[in-house]
């Protein structure tokens, strides 16, 4: 079957694979975290972030800069003489996680200056999964997240600076402002959103895939072949619409990759008390398609079982489930007090950071240099400061920009009592007129 | 009423083409001027059209001179099923991206026919059968649409779809939206709904009531094989999410329909029945009961002016206007639920707009507020029925209410 020889197979990788099924309860080490942050000191508010965060020294400056001071506790395997990646493969995968972790950063610290507001669901400890997924897509593959969405736009290639001014509400966000932090979409980057409810973009994922197949069985164009990703978490995984399109998909077959963000908490909801089969990659099975489980901590790997299952729907075989271990270092949302999770499993994840672990791992086999790192490290801060300040420099939506949007067709606002489309009134979009 | 003069994109072909009885039809192109930051698609106006509307704006409807349709020589005979059937048909081979998704569309030919033959014809991808888990299939059409492909989704009962109004909701009325305009959903959410006979309660379902407030979405009801043939193909054609509400009671009413290509307006209401006396707004089902009612209002010598509002959201607020203006007397006729219905939406409305020319309260005849019964007397007593809208009429034409 598929699925084993995915799982089974010997990754020489960035620290011991986790085997499929081993319990996730150990005490694990109790070594310190690994990480700070250099931060400027907040306005005023009482921040509350998880205890995975050692103490901030201040700095003044509003970068942040994540760099691995503590070393992991277990042994490092030994050098490797051919490495997973290339040089470059390896470059562009750091930078890519290195964005995600210091964009997250700043949103945190944005959020706490008021600088947005509402439901702000970061993503920090998660990078691997998102940069080794999207990295290993083609341009016109599609994908689709959840209300966890920053990252994975960023990945796509949505620009730092549109999703920062769609944080901040401004009209040059990728959304207008429209959409928030829960509704990143990006039609150029093929990012089909950022949905606020889980599991109700599955089926829009869903549905992308069957356009795939659609164009290429129906219309007879061969030149597309996208693939859809669908990033969802572990709560997601005991909704309906989940089984529904994992029915769907392997029935039809699907070019589509079901990829489980498995960070064991739904909010306050531990995974082992929620869900009767905690191991989410065998319900790919009982649908008839291989079920993966990868160690979601660990970029390379996951990059590995990204491009078999990515080629694996290219070529026609149909969707994969993936089940990523992972783990979200901050609360659920910025608003999470982040009281449930115990400090030791905490730190169990915290050791495994996927950008320390991927840093000692290019530095060990000569891929790259502190300072080439270094330089990765100065590019992304310029890149995050440039669209803080872009974002605050832009203008906010005027309130003619309202109306604009409900209908792709204006003319579903209907004829107004004098006959017109109630479109056609020039006061319609400035906010003057009745509706 | 001229057209903005701003410029228009070229060559987009009108997509309205005038039917035999063009009287009936006020709308006579697809254009919308394109105006300031406003993103619209739209047809050229052609002088000729500009001409057409206009001078039909203008016209009140005069008795007897809709041309009747059951009457005219040329056209074939259809059932409703089949007008429906016929106009997807037509748009199917229009144009390849439009395709089905429902339950037992497939093989089984749909289970009202409306996509009878249409597998064979088109092909098991294009007529999808789907497993039964409405909001998946719903939202895999959104995702289909927002994609690039026309989807039409059928839900085998209206009431099916209440499984997913998570997919309507969130994401076929309010994605374009929040997606800040980047992706349109170009989707039909289509099916039998209402009070048939002794169906039961969740299979007599309003679902117009529940889905009126989701903003972004289009609501349309036919109610005639001619309208329903026209809605579905305007429906099919429009870039917004357009739910078509058919009756369980209605698919095998048949009509006579014109041979050539017509579309509908989607935003637009029916003049049924010219008169004076009241306006009498009905959509669906209670169009026919109205026009039971309106043979005996007819022999009492009352002179009702009927019209199928067709367009529940947005409402056509100058044809109906233009009726209140005449006759300042509005009855409303419904099969939703007294309680937030379409005809609550509508009194509202109304009186927002019109409040001057009335000349009393717009009454309002909807169903019970009870889950449709099994047994026949109770559910005939549930629905409005033709000697309630006989008896109130005539109590609002004698000053009674």
């Amino acid at each position: 079957m598929a699925a084993s020889s995915l799982a089974s197979r010997a990754v020489a990788s960035l620290s011991p694979s986790i085997s499929t099924g081993a319990s996730r309860d150990d005490a694990g080490s109790s070594s310190v975290v690994g990480f700070h942050k250099r931060s400027s000191a907040f306005t005023g508010r009482r921040v509350r972030i998880s205890s995975g965060h050692g103490s901030s020294a201040a700095h003044g400056r509003r970068s942040c800069v994540v760099a691995a001071t503590a070393a992991p506790v277990k042994e490092s395997p030994p050098k490797i003489a051919d490495a997973l990646v290339t040089r470059e493969e390896g470059l562009e995968l750091y930078e890519d996680m290195i964005l995600g972790r210091c964009f997250e950063d700043m949103c945190a610290q944005m959020y706490y200056r008021s600088k947005m507001f509402g439901f702000v669901h970061l993503y920090n400890g998660q990078e691997a999964v998102s940069t080794g997924f999207v990295k290993a897509l083609k341009k016109d593959d599609y994908i689709c997240s959840t209300y966890r969405d920053h990252v994975h736009a960023l990945s796509k290639g949505v620009p730092a600076r549109q999703v920062m001014s769609e944080l901040f509400g401004k009209a040059t966000g990728c959304c207008r402002g429209q959409g928030g932090s829960m509704h990143m979409f990006s039609k150029e980057h093929r990012l089909l959103g950022g949905f606020a409810f889980i599991g109700e973009g599955i089926p829009v994922a869903t549905g992308a895939a069957f356009n795939t197949k659609y164009s290429r069985e129906v219309l007879k164009d061969l030149s597309v072949d996208a693939v859809t990703l669908a990033f969802f978490g572990d709560g997601t995984c005991n909704n309906g619409q989940f089984f529904e399109c994992l029915n769907m998909a392997a029935l039809w077959k699907l070019p589509i990759v079901y990829v489980v963000e498995n960070n064991l908490w739904a909010i306050g909801m531990d995974h082992f008390r929620a869900t009767s089969v905690p191991e989410i990659w065998k319900k790919g099975e009982a649908f008839g398609m291989p079920g993966v489980h990868v160690d979601g901590m660990d970029v390379l790997k996951v990059r590995e079982v990204a491009k078999e299952a990515i080629a694996r729907a290219r070529r026609g075989d149909g969707p994969t489930l993936v089940e990523c271990e992972t783990y979200r270092y901050r609360g659920h949302s910025l608003a999470d007090p982040d009281e449930l999770r115990k400090p030791e499993q905490k730190n169990k994840y915290a050791v495994r950071d996927p950008i320390a672990a991927f840093k000692k791992y290019l530095l060990e086999n000569g891929l790259a240099s502190e300072a080439d790192l270094k330089a990765i490290e100065k590019k992304i801060d310029e890149i995050v400061e440039d669209a803080v300040e872009f974002a605050d420099a832009s203008p906010l939506p005027p309130r003619s920009q309202l109306l604009e949007n409900v209908f792709a067709d204006p003319r579903g606002f209907g004829i107004g009592p004098d006959g017109k489309y109630r479109c056609e009134d020039p006061a319609f979009t400035a906010g003057t007129a009745e509706v | 009423m001229a057209a903005a003069g701003a410029a228009l994109a070229p060559g987009i072909e009108n997509r309205l083409l005038s039917p035999p009885n063009a009287g009936r039809i006020r709308c006579s192109s697809s254009a919308v001027p394109a105006r300031g930051a406003l993103v619209v698609r739209g047809a050229a106006l052609s002088e000729e059209s500009r001409k057409n509307r206009s001078s039909a704006l203008k016209a009140v409807a005069v008795k007897g001179e809709a041309p009747n349709l059951t009457t005219a020589k040329s056209g074939h005979e259809i059932l409703l099923f089949d007008a429906l059937r016929e106009g997807l048909e037509e748009e199917m081979a229009r144009d390849p991206t439009v395709c089905v998704i429902g339950e037992d569309v497939g093989h089984y030919g749909g289970s009202y026919k409306v996509t009878k033959g249409l597998a064979e014809k088109f092909g098991d991808l294009r007529v999808l059968d789907t497993p039964i888990c409405e909001n998946s299939f719903t939202g895999m059409g959104i995702g289909a649409a927002m994609t690039g492909l026309r989807t039409v989704v059928e839900g085998m009962n209206m009431g099916f779809l209440l499984l997913a109004y998570n997919q309507i909701s969130n994401n076929a009325g309010m994605l374009h939206y929040t997606s800040g305009g980047q992706f349109k959903i170009p989707i039909v959410i289509r099916g039998p709904g209402g009070v048939g006979k002794q169906l039961g309660a969740e299979h007599s379902q309003r679902l117009e009531s529940y889905f009126q407030s989701v903003p972004g979405l289009q609501m349309v009801a036919c109610s005639t094989p001619y309208n329903a043939k026209g809605l579905m193909k305007a429906a099919i054609r429009s870039d917004n999410p357009v739910i078509l509400y058919e009756h369980v009671l209605l698919y095998n009413l048949k009509e006579r329909i014109p041979d050539e290509e017509y579309v509908l307006c989607l935003e637009e209401a029916e003049l049924v029945r010219p008169g004076k006396d009241v306006t009498i707004l009905t959509y669906s089902r209670m169009r026919h009961f109205v026009l039971q009612a309106a043979k005996t209002l007819v022999e009492r010598g009352y002179d009702p002016e009927i019209i199928d509002i067709r367009s529940l959201k947005p409402f056509d607020l100058f044809t109906i206007g233009n009726s209140i203006k005449k006759t300042h007397k509005v009855l409303i006729v419904e099969e939703c639920m007294r309680t937030g219905g379409i005809g609550a939406s509508l009194r509202a409305a109304i009186v927002d707009n019109f409040w001057d020319f009335l000349d009393g309260r717009p009454e309002c005849l909807s169903s019970q507020d009870v889950p449709t019964p099994y047994a026949a007397t109770l559910e005939d007593a549930t629905v409005v029925q033709p000697a309630q809208i006989v008896v109130k009429v005539e109590q609002m034409c004698q000053g009674l209410v």
